[in-house]
């Protein structure tokens, strides 16, 4: 198993109360770990602190206490290394389609000439089919051009890692599948360690690898890693004919509607060593239902694929 | 079918001006009782008295002049006799030096507020103070430390102008939207071309916004600064002719002060529309 590339240590974040009374923890003593090349995504309700651990990576952000470790190197701040794909797109509106993907081409090579760093930003235009719209404003694309746009400039400066904070939420579900569809086909093609964040199970049992739940805020903490046990070259069209669909898809769904509830009331169910238990829910292979439980990771060590009964590590 | 608005409006536009001119026309033409007095003394008098004419020039008096104007308006006949193209002239230069310092003054200190916090809760009372000061008080010690009317002059503009560029461009700057910044942090930009490639375009429109209220200000500033300073300038000329009693010149210069300001405004206009983005 390879080892981790991306690894966040006892993360807390506090945030200073409106108030002005005491501060709030949005989350504590998260742990979590990618291996390189993998496709991780955190699913969780809003307010869970889910955009915070993405902008800590990303190094907009610091936590209150703990640490992130990527590449053998603590974060300290915003690299190159690490593209973000926002939200909101975030594109310049003064600027084309070309103009945001040479802006960030040009700053990852502040020594190339005009010509080349044109070259290479049109070869990622193209890479998300809109060579034919380069010259376009922002404001003449719709939305989800628009975040291809912000792809393409993520993708451009070539990354080592890819942070996506719910890319597609504003997108209409056609929009969105197409979108999924040109992620699965980059990621197979350069794999590069993915991050995303996403509401959307269907969109986390497409893309990831493994899917981390975080449970409710204040205090969240990431309860279960989630391997997934679907095929390596699922569709979005086959996706749900898999057996392991449904014991995967319920698995999640319980989790957010119920148990992340619960277990944000529960601290003590917290495991002991803070590391989240890893589960591989499939079809039913012994007595144990749908999901069976591998033991709780040992700190710093990867998932031994040892198969055990219970849901979540401290029960 | 009706035709277009701008064609309509042009109309209007028109037919006010026409109504305008004749009401003016009537207003002046009106003749009073004339009086029969000795010819030497008669010249003394002026026309108001010997031929009933208004004291108010007329249209057609006003155009003539202007006509007048056109044919030569650079020429140069010594201190208090220069053509009103060559006055505009003056102001203009006047209005652009002062401005310009101006503006170089207010794009980097106002990046500096706009971007620190700390810098803008420091300048804050400062500014809060000198912004609403009548920019003509500045005049006499501006006289005395300078000892130099002309140089005084710019810096009246100087100081009008810098105070909404100022304000507009710490305005933009501290708005730039945080996920601008925030591609600009993961791209690992430097802060001169965060400054220069991300935040100055974000905030140009605010800024242009700023400037060309500045240029207004300054347009309506000069004419007064220059009534003081006296020499050179379309406010000079004003107040020579006022001195003069030509009312006619202080007319067609009243209407020249207008179409130049306008001339200004509509450049600065141009400029917003180029920086101009749509979200």
């Amino acid at each position: 198993m390879s080892t981790a590339f991306i690894s966040a240590q006892r993360l807390s974040r506090r945030f200073p109360q409106a108030s002005g009374a005491g501060e709030l923890t949005v989350f504590e003593d998260v742990c979590f770990s990618v291996a390189e090349g993998e496709f991780a995504c955190l699913v969780g309700h809003s307010g869970c602190g889910k955009s915070t651990i993405l902008n800590i990576l990303a190094g907009l952000d610091q936590p209150t206490a703990g640490h992130v470790i990527a590449a053998g190197k603590h974060i300290e701040g915003p690299s190159l290394d690490r593209a973000v794909i926002f939200q909101g797109h975030a594109l310049m509106p003064w600027l084309s389609a070309l103009g945001n993907v040479e802006l960030a081409v040009s700053s990852r090579h502040p020594s190339w000439a005009r010509r080349r760093v044109r070259e290479h930003a049109m070869k990622f235009l193209a890479l998300v089919h809109l060579d034919g719209s380069a010259m376009k404003k922002p404001a003449q694309l719709s939305g989800g051009m628009k975040q291809r746009v912000g792809i393409a400039r993520a993708l451009a400066i070539e990354p080592r890692m890819l942070l996506m904070d719910e890319p597609f939420c504003a997108l209409d579900a056609l929009t969105r599948g197409a979108l999924q569809d040109e992620i699965v086909a980059i990621h197979k093609a350069t794999k590069p360690t993915a991050f995303m964040i996403t509401h959307d199970i269907d969109e986390a049992l497409l893309l990831a690898d493994k899917i981390l739940l975080m449970t409710n805020g204040p205090r969240a903490w990431i309860a279960e890693v989630i391997e997934n046990t679907l095929p390596a070259n699922r569709t979005r069209i086959e996706l749900h004919k898999h057996p392991n669909y449904y014991p995967l898809r319920n698995h999640l769904m319980d989790f957010l509607v119920a148990r992340s509830r619960e277990l944000a009331a529960h601290p003590e169910m917290r495991c002991k060593d803070l590391h989240p238990a890893v589960v591989r829910p499939a079809v039913a292979t012994s007595t144990s239902q749908a999901a069976a439980a591998v033991a709780p990771q040992q700190p710093g060590q990867a998932s031994n694929g040892q198969i055990a009964s219970g849901h979540i590590c401290a029960v | 079918m009706r035709a277009p608005l701008a064609l309509r409006a042009a109309i209007i536009s028109l037919l006010l001006f026409v109504g305008l001119i004749v009401v003016w026309h009537i207003g002046t033409k009106q003749t009073g009782p004339t009086l029969k007095m000795d010819p030497e003394y008669a010249k003394l008098m002026g026309s108001t008295v010997t031929q009933g004419k208004s004291a108010m020039p007329g249209p057609g008096d006003v155009g003539a002049k202007i006509w007048q104007h056109l044919q030569d308006p650079f020429y140069d006949r010594g201190t208090n006799d220069k053509g009103i193209g060559i006055q505009l002239v003056y102001s203009i230069a006047r209005v652009l030096t002062g401005y310009l310092l101006a503006l170089a003054a207010a794009l980097p200190i106002g990046f500096l507020i706009g971007m620190s916090p700390l810098m803008a809760r420091a300048l804050d009372p400062f500014i809060q103070i000198l912004k609403p000061i009548s920019p003509l008080a500045w005049m006499p010690l501006a006289l005395y430390t300078i000892k130099d009317s002309s140089i005084s002059a710019i810096f009246v503009i100087f100081i009008c102008s810098v105070w909404p560029m100022l304000l507009n461009t710490a305005f933009g700057v501290a708005t730039v939207r945080r996920e601008w910044l925030n591609v600009a942090k993961t791209l690992e930009m430097r802060p001169v071309r965060t400054a220069l490639r991300v935040i100055l375009p974000a905030a140009a429109p605010t800024i242009l916004t700023g400037m060309r209220i500045s240029i207004g200000i300054a347009w309506l500033v000069i004419v007064a600064a220059e009534m003081l300073v006296g020499g050179t300038g379309i406010g000079y000329f004003v107040w020579n002719e006022w001195n003069n009693l030509s009312i006619t010149n202080v007319m067609v210069a009243i209407l020249c002060i207008g179409l130049v300001g306008m001339l200004l405004d509509q450049l600065m206009a141009r400029l917003q529309r180029v920086v101009a983005y749509a979200d």
